[in-house]
This record gives structure tokens, C-alpha cells and sequence, in this order.
């Protein structure tokens, strides 16, 4: 008796289960054109370009791709995207930060228009973001009267490629930070503010180690995008070889030259700052998980 | 230390959250502000902390006007409905927070701080979870670290904004327990909001009943269930009957037509008898019995059609042998009236 009801189970879980198993996923071949799509993707528009960058780098050797380095222009235009990098990236982590905390914390007439302008720059040309500063500060602009008459020089000097470089790059600290800012709401500020902890140390000791991630996420890109840019430098840098050419400018005065390992070689420091843009951004995410993970190990005595 | 809230009004947009609030709380007392959402009982608590300011009227601590200080000054110890626990400190270093932000000259040394914290971990009985972290702790263990944490700045006040609320029922129960037993052990005078009149009659010395920005009642857990001041109180704090009702020489009377007057029972006090037994009494026949638990819950319709609700002792029913769709007399023994406009 209980063998024939077994059976009768065996016989009414079978079928059921096959079911489940063919409803939780596509046919063989469906999976693998769409992974066969994605892959061809990915190797057409980022693995192809990146080994034609350092194909094409070391195409004369390793004694040639250093020597590009060698020449005083490009070590010049390294030197000039480090430093517009090392200005606009910490005025805009501070600029973003302090947007992410108004928009997040408060509520204030003018909100969605403020988020509105922080988007600006991804919405706007930068070539017009760069014409937007000439047309200020350059020798017909708007200022630039007052400017030569107090010998400031902004426009085709280093002011102007980091004016330019901040106003493109500065949505990128706020944009991470504010979903994370948002999501997590006022209470634990509210409890450090009831404790006793003025604004400054509510800041540093609760707000901050919060995002911590995501702010560090931000600067990633927000670095990635400020030595990478080249539309806005370009109108405002004036071209001037070794004095206010950044690295993407220096690159297309190469390959123009017909330069082009040397070329590719400038363009691979950009590729390898690329990966390890993607190397640091991967352990920031694997941080914040492993963590979350401590945190919420399981508690073996969990009792009232 | 006393609290005194005198003619606070709070607007949120076009919303009235609060309507000329007077409100006296006694120095080391437990005070419930209970109230239905919406009633403004949150927003009262969070303008006596500072984490919300009034419109106008001024709240005093010991008689001095702190209306303008900010939540920071006013040494409150402020817990939250959802804990607000910092996620990224171990249980230790969130009690040890508000010694550690204090300025240096009053900051306790490292051995004191640790003293002081693991005292409080006594207290709530987390010693082993020192170095957990929030998220590793259940909701009943969250809420005792909010708890420590905002006692360990030695607060001259302590308030709770639900304190229970997200907690399941059984949990609820123990710290609402312990909650009283913690008051009568460091009498700090504390206030706390609930929607719950079950916790606010068990837990608190006095209970003020908030209603649409107003205040209703203020009084012991027994005056206000005894003695409600308002049919709101009649309403909120317990299950009642409205019949229309009269008042004729001093005395209550339940009637079947409209009088403008509404008449409130308590279901406890009316008594069920097979036999009329003289003055007031309605017939009702039964529609529903529900026997399970400590009283017995009788549903019946008056014989003017309205439904009624009675409970009754498991004694009294197993004496009266009751059954469904039986004609009996009831006899309510407290009736109170309430003008019409007033009870709507």
C-alpha cells in the first residue's frame, strides 16, 4: 500500500518538476545567441579598440614606446593633465559632496531646479561648454577686457582647461552620491544631532562613512572623465604645444603628425588609466559588499 | 525635569498638525501621548525635542523657556520609531557616540567612556553583542542599544517615538515590561508616543489623548478608560455601543429614536438576563457567539435593529446556557451621553 503510494507521488512530482525547470529559462539556442550577441559586442567596440591601442603602441618595439615618452612635449602634457586632474578633482568632490548633502537632507524652494543644472554638463556639448569660457574670459569675451587689464591670463593657460575640466566633470561626485544620500533619510543624523554632535562631527562620523563607497566610486569617474576629457580643453587650451596641451590634445597632435606610435603610446597610459579605473571601482564594489557581508554575518544567538 | 508645552501650533503646508497644544508634564513621570496616525502626536514629541520647531507657543523644561535651542542643547535622549542605529558602528561605539562627540573639555577619559558603556550594556542585557553590528542584531535588540545610546548622555528627559512600533507582538510585550521597570529604576521624565491604548493604559503614569492636532484628554491610565472626557476617548480607548440617548434627572437613558444625544456602553457593562429585571432594560435577540478566550463575545441586534456587542464572563455564560438567535434582556449598568455635534 504505502510502495503504490509512492509511486503515485513519484509519478504526479515528475512531470511538475520538469516543468519548473524548462519555465525558469529560454531554449539552448536563445541563451546562447544572446550571449554570442554580447560578446561580439563587447569585443567590437571595447576589446578590438583596446588591443589596436597597444598593438599599435609597441608595433616598433619597447625602445620605441618608451622613447615616446621621452619627448619633453608629451611628458609636458602629462604633466598638465595630472595637474588640471589633481585641481578640478577635489573641488568637485567637494562641490558634489555638499550638493548631494542640500539635495539630499533638505527641502528647499529651487530643488529640481538645481538637480536640473547639476545635469547640465551631461546634456550639454562640451565643445559649447568650452566655448561657453572663451566666450567669457576670452580677448573678446565678456571679461576678458577686465581680465588683460589685470594681466590674468584664464583662457589658453591652465585657469581655463580646469574651469573647463570642473565644469564637465563636476555631475559625477553628486549623481553617486545622492541616491545613496536620499535612500538613507534623516534619522541617524537626527539621532547624532540629539546626542550631542554638532554639525561638522554628524558630517565626518555619520553621513560620510555611510557613503563612503559611493563618493569613492564617484572620484573614480569623476577622475576618469577630467584626464580623459578633450571637447571643452580642447576649445579653451589654444593648442600650445608643450605649455597647454593635455594628454587627449597631445594625442591628436601625434596622430596627425603621423606619429602614431607615439601616438598610441600617449593613448595607452589613457587605456591603462581606463583599467585601472575599472580594477579600483571593482574592489570598491567588493569592499562595500564584503562589509555588508561582516555586518550581516549570521548571528548564531540571535535571542531577544 | 518638568516639561511644559504651552499653545503650540505646528502647519505642515496646508495641514494643521497641531492646534493649540497645552500640555504639563511632571517631573519623572511616564507619560503616553496616544492618538490615532495623523493625530500629531509624533510631530508634538518631535517639537519637545527640538528636531522640529513650532509656528508658535513655547515649549519649557523646568520652567525655562528652550523653545529656541536646538536639539542639540536640549539634552534629550531621543529614540526612534525604526532605531536609526549608525549601520556603520559596532553596538559598543553607537552607545559610546554621544560621549565621544562631546567637546574636549568635557569629554570622559577612554577607561570612563568604556565603564559607562559596558554599564549600559549590562542594563540591556547585550554584554556578549559588544562588537556586533546593528544589522547582526533582531528588532527587540536594536531598539535596547537606541535605548542605551541615548541614555548614555545622561539625558534630562527621555523620549520615544513609538518605541515598539515595528516590533512583533510578543517582543512588544517583554520590552514594554522592561521599559517600566527601566522607569521605575532611573526616573527620568520620559514621553512616549504610541497608537497602541493597550501599551499606553499598561505602561504609562499619565495619558494624553491626541486627536486631529488636539489634545482630549489628559489623565491616569484609569480616568481616561473609566472616565473619558470625549466620545473620541469613548471611542479610541476600548470597544464601545452608541445607541441615541437621553439624560432625564441626573440619570442616563438608551432610546430608540434620535434625540441629539448619543449614548455610549461599554460591552463589558451590559448585562445579559433571560428575564426583564425592572427600569432600562432592551430586548436583543443573539447573532453571534464567540466563547474563545477569557471572556465570551456576544453579538446581538436591539429590538429597534441596530447591532450591539456584549462581553460576558465564561461563568455568567456557561450560568445562562446562551445559544444563537435567543431573545434576551440587557440591562446597561454605566451609559454616557454626549451631545451629537460633539461625538461626530
Amino acid at each position: 500500500m504505502a510502495s503504490i503510494a509512492q509511486t503515485q507521488f513519484r509519478a504526479a512530482a515528475g512531470p511538475h518538476s520538469s516543468a519548473a525547470g524548462v519555465a525558469a529559462s529560454e531554449p539552448a539556442v536563445v541563451r546562447w545567441v544572446l550571449i554570442g550577441v554580447a560578446v561580439a559586442f563587447l569585443a567590437i567596440f571595447l576589446f578590438l579598440p583596446l588591443a589596436v591601442v597597444f598593438r599599435t603602441a609597441f608595433q616598433k618595439g619597447i625602445e620605441f614606446y618608451f622613447q615616446a615618452f621621452r619627448d619633453p612635449d608629451t611628458q609636458a602634457a602629462i604633466r598638465l593633465t595630472l595637474l588640471a586632474a589633481g585641481i578640478a578633482v577635489p573641488l568637485n568632490v567637494v562641490f558634489g559632496v555638499a550638493a548631494a548633502w542640500l539635495i539630499g537632507k533638505f527641502e528647499f524652494f529651487g530643488k529640481s531646479l538645481l538637480i536640473t543644472l547639476i545635469d547640465l554638463p551631461f546634456s550639454v556639448s562640451p565643445v559649447v561648454a568650452g566655448l561657453i569660457f572663451v566666450l567669457l574670459f576670452g580677448l573678446q569675451g565678456l571679461l576678458g577686457p577686465w581680465l588683460i587689464a589685470h594681466g590674468i591670463r584664464i583662457v589658453f593657460a591652465l585657469p581655463g582647461i580646469v574651469l573647463a575640466t570642473i565644469f564637465v566633470t563636476f555631475p559625477f561626485v553628486a549623481r553617486e552620491l545622492l541616491p545613496m544620500i536620499q535612500s538613507q533619510g534623516n534619522e541617524e543624523e537626527e539621532a547624532a544631532l540629539t546626542l550631542g554632535a554638532s554639525g561638522w562631527q554628524t558630517f565626518f562620523r555619520v553621513t560620510l562613512p555611510n557613503v563612503k563607497w559611493a563618493l569613492i566610486y564617484g572620484v573614480i569617474l569623476c577622475n576618469a572623465r577630467a584626464m580623459g576629457e578633450f571637447g571643452a580643453v580642447s576649445v579653451v587650451s589654444g593648442h600650445i604645444r608643450g605649455l597647454t596641451d593635455t594628454m587627449p590634445l597631445h594625442i591628436e597632435i601625434l596622430y596627425n603628425d603621423y606619429q602614431f606610435v607615439a601616438a598610441f603610446a600617449v593613448a595607452s597610459l589613457l587605456a591603462l588609466l581606463a583599467l585601472a579605473t575599472l580594477v579600483v571601482k571593482s574592489i570598491a564594489e567588493w569592499k562595500a559588499a564584503q562589509q555588508f557581508a561582516a555586518q550581516s554575518a549570521a548571528d548564531p544567538e540571535r535571542s531577544l | 525635569m518638568s516639561i511644559s508645552v504651552r499653545g503650540i501650533r505646528k502647519k505642515f503646508g496646508q495641514f494643521q498638525a497641531l492646534d493649540d497644544i497645552d500640555l504639563e508634564i511632571p517631573d519623572g513621570q511616564l507619560v503616553a501621548l496616544l492618538g490615532p496616525s495623523g493625530s500629531g502626536k509624533t510631530t508634538l514629541l518631535r517639537i519637545i525635542a527640538g528636531l522640529e520647531f513650532a509656528d508658535c507657543g513655547t515649549v519649557q523644561f523646568d520652567g525655562k523657556d528652550i523653545s529656541a535651542q536646538s536639539a542639540r542643547d536640549r539634552q534629550v535622549g531621543f529614540v526612534f520609531q525604526h532605531y536609526a542605529l549608525f549601520r556603520h558602528m559596532t553596538v559598543f561605539e553607537n552607545i559610546a557616540f554621544g560621549l565621544r562627540v562631546r567637546p574636549r573639555a568635557l569629554r570622559p577619559s577612554e577607561p570612563e567612556i568604556r565603564d559607562k558603556v559596558n554599564e549600559l550594556l549590562a542594563l540591556i542585557q547585550l554584554k556578549n553583542q559588544a562588537r556586533r553590528y546593528p544589522s547582526q542584531l533582531s528588532g527587540g535588540q536594536r531598539q535596547r542599544v537606541a535605548l542605551a545610546r541615548a541614555l548614555a548622555v545622561e539625558p534630562a528627559v527621555l523620549l520615544l517615538d513609538e518605541p515598539f512600533g515595528s516590533l512583533d507582538a510578543k517582543v512588544r510585550q517583554e520590552l514594554r515590561h522592561w521599559l517600566r521597570q527601566l522607569h521605575d529604576e532611573v526616573h527620568i521624565t520620559s514621553v512616549f508616543v504610541t497608537h497602541d491604548q493597550e501599551e499606553a493604559l499598561e505602561v504609562a503614569d499619565l495619558v494624553a489623548v491626541m486627536n486631529e492636532g488636539h489634545i482630549e484628554q489628559v489623565g491616569s491610565p484609569e480616568e481616561v478608560y473609566n472616565r473619558p472626557a470625549t466620545p473620541f476617548v469613548f471611542n479610541f480607548l476600548g470597544n464601545v455601543n452608541i445607541f441615541h440617548g437621553r439624560v432625564d434627572d441626573g440619570k442616563a437613558y438608551i432610546q430608540e429614536t434620535d434625540t441629539g444625544n448619543l449614548a455610549f456602553v461599554r460591552p463589558h457593562l451590559l448585562e445579559i438576563t433571560r428575564q426583564p429585571n425592572g427600569a432600562n432594560h432592551f430586548r436583543a435577540t443573539t447573532t453571534h457567539i464567540n466563547s474563545a478566550g477569557p471572556v465570551v463575545k456576544v453579538d446581538a441586534i436591539t429590538e429597534w435593529g441596530a447591532p450591539v456587542h456584549v462581553e460576558i464572563s465564561q461563568e455568567r455564560f456557561q450560568a445562562l446556557r446562551l445559544a444563537k438567535n435567543e431573545l434576551v434582556f440587557l440591562t446597561p449598568r454605566d451609559i454616557a451621553v454626549f451631545g451629537k455635534e460633539r461625538a461626530s
